[in-house]
């Protein structure tokens, strides 16, 4: 019999600010069972008079931590949970979770490399996890993260991600920016396409596993590529957020 | 129940685009979107239609296969249906052609111990569906979607569509159902969603 996946009360930490939209929350979850790099929680939101709201959100901290995760959401300026969640919730605050959820978009180190991390905007938070993951693990499995931002203001989690790469563990992180580059900027300056995946690919050979997480045209151009380079399709795992991801 | 838990400080949009009537047509845990999302968990798969062919196996007389060009000459209708997927969205009002599975198993003679359907696509993609659930037009195949043949990545050419499931269950580029005596967890029943998936119950995950 399926275990349930109960609501609890999550105590809400750390606010951090990732980007001028975009901010991550520490979740304290006294019952977390754990989870595995990639899957998402489900947030309800429960008003005075009983009027309710639940959203899915991607858990963007490695299961090596204990007893709390980090959710990373972008503000949507006309949605109605985002912005609640960057101006109203503070430290302290209480919130409903439930999770975790999805059992595909998943990667743990048993599963080897190389990795090929492909994401457009916040479609990198579960990537993340992955990132971090194999960081906390030590695990030595090549792997690269391709990253659409639309400006450099943009690029979530840009300071870790640098770090992380210039760590000497095989982890590579390559940017594109897709509506301004600042001077000097010597990263790739277009939506991905088959050339650039297939540059960012070729160290690693066909033989990994790769996840792509984006809007749905970004996925469905990396998807169609990277088959079209060689990758069988199960290895090649998408998650899609569309414009109403609120 | 203990005394339901409140979100400090939480208001909500509480439907300011959608009225009475609207939100009564808004399972729990809904909300309401204009856009058509996109989901899947691979690549899309593009088998060219003259390679196309949907079939009904398993516990039938008889197996049957029809190419597309057999396909879209067998009687369609339009069909306008409410759909909901599990991450969250619904969508009122989908207007879509296609194909009752009804009509596909009037070809067919049914063993007396048929009791599933297992749909199955391009791609390796299943769900599992007890019969009762897509007799009595619960379920189509669709071909067009608003007017227009049904996109690649929204399922096309032709996907199952089962208004009263979450819209896993409406597998997206279908090409055969296979009937069995015992139901088998399809793909993302076998990954901790719920097996039945009915939206008005809030069936998302197992044990729900």
């Amino acid at each position: 019999m399926a275990r349930t996946l109960d609501w609890q009360l999550a105590t809400v930490g750390a606010i951090r600010d990732e980007t001028p939209t975009v901010r991550s929350f520490t979740l304290a979850l006294p019952g977390w069972d754990g989870h595995r790099a990639g899957q998402h929680v489900d947030l309800r939101f429960t008003a005075e008079d009983g009027y309710s709201v639940e959203r899915s959100y991607s858990i963007a901290s490695e299961p090596e931590r204990i007893g709390e995760i980090d959710v990373t959401v972008e503000r949507i300026p006309d949605g109605e949970v985002s912005p609640f969640l960057h101006d109203v919730v503070v430290p302290g605050d209480r919130l409903e979770v439930r999770g975790p959820i999805g059992g595909y978009f998943v990667w743990d180190t048993s599963m080897r490399g190389p990795l090929l991390l492909v994401a457009g905007g916040s479609g990198v938070v579960p990537l993340m996890a992955m990132v971090r993951h194999r960081a906390r693990s030590g695990d030595a499995a090549p792997a690269r993260l391709l990253f659409s931002s639309r400006t450099s203001d943009e690029i979530i989690y840009r300071d870790e991600l640098e770090r992380l790469s210039s760590a000497g563990t095989g982890f590579g992180v390559f940017h594109t920016l897709t509506r301004e580059q600042p001077p000097g900027w010597i990263g790739y300056a277009r939506r991905i396409d088959e050339r650039m995946l297939a540059e960012v690919l070729e160290p690693l050979g066909a033989e990994g596993w790769t996840f792509i997480c984006g809007p749905t045209a970004l996925v469905e151009t990396a998807a169609n590529a990277l088959v079209r380079l060689g990758i069988p399709a199960d290895r090649v795992r998408t998650e899609r957020f569309g414009p109403t991801g609120t | 129940m203990t005394d339901r838990f409140v979100t400090r400080g939480f208001v909500g949009r509480r439907g300011s685009d959608q009225g009475g009537d609207l939100s009564s047509r808004t399972p729990p845990g809904q909300y309401l979107t204009r856009d058509f999302p996109v989901l899947s968990a691979g690549p899309t798969p593009r088998t060219p239609l003259d390679r196309w062919s949907l079939s009904i196996d398993g516990l039938v007389k008889a197996p049957v296969s029809w190419t597309w060009e057999q396909f879209l000459a067998l009687p369609a209708r339009d069909w306008t249906v409410d759909i909901s997927c599990v991450t969250k969205w619904t969508k009122l009002d989908m207007r879509w052609r296609g194909v009752s599975v009804d009509t596909l198993l009037e070809a067919i003679d049914l063993e007396p111990s048929a009791a599933f359907a297992i749909a199955w696509s391009d791609g390796g993609y299943t769900t599992n569906l007890p019969l009762a659930d897509v007799l009595n037009n619960q379920a189509f195949v669709a071909f067009e979607y608003d007017g227009k043949p049904l996109a690649p990545e929204h399922g096309g050419p032709a996907r199952l569509v089962v208004p009263g499931r979450y819209f896993w269950k409406s597998a997206k580029w279908i090409r055969g159902l296979r009937i069995q005596d015992r139901d088998e967890p399809g793909f993302w029943e076998s990954l901790g969603y719920h097996n039945r998936g009915d939206q008005w119950r809030e069936e998302r995950y197992s044990g729900d």
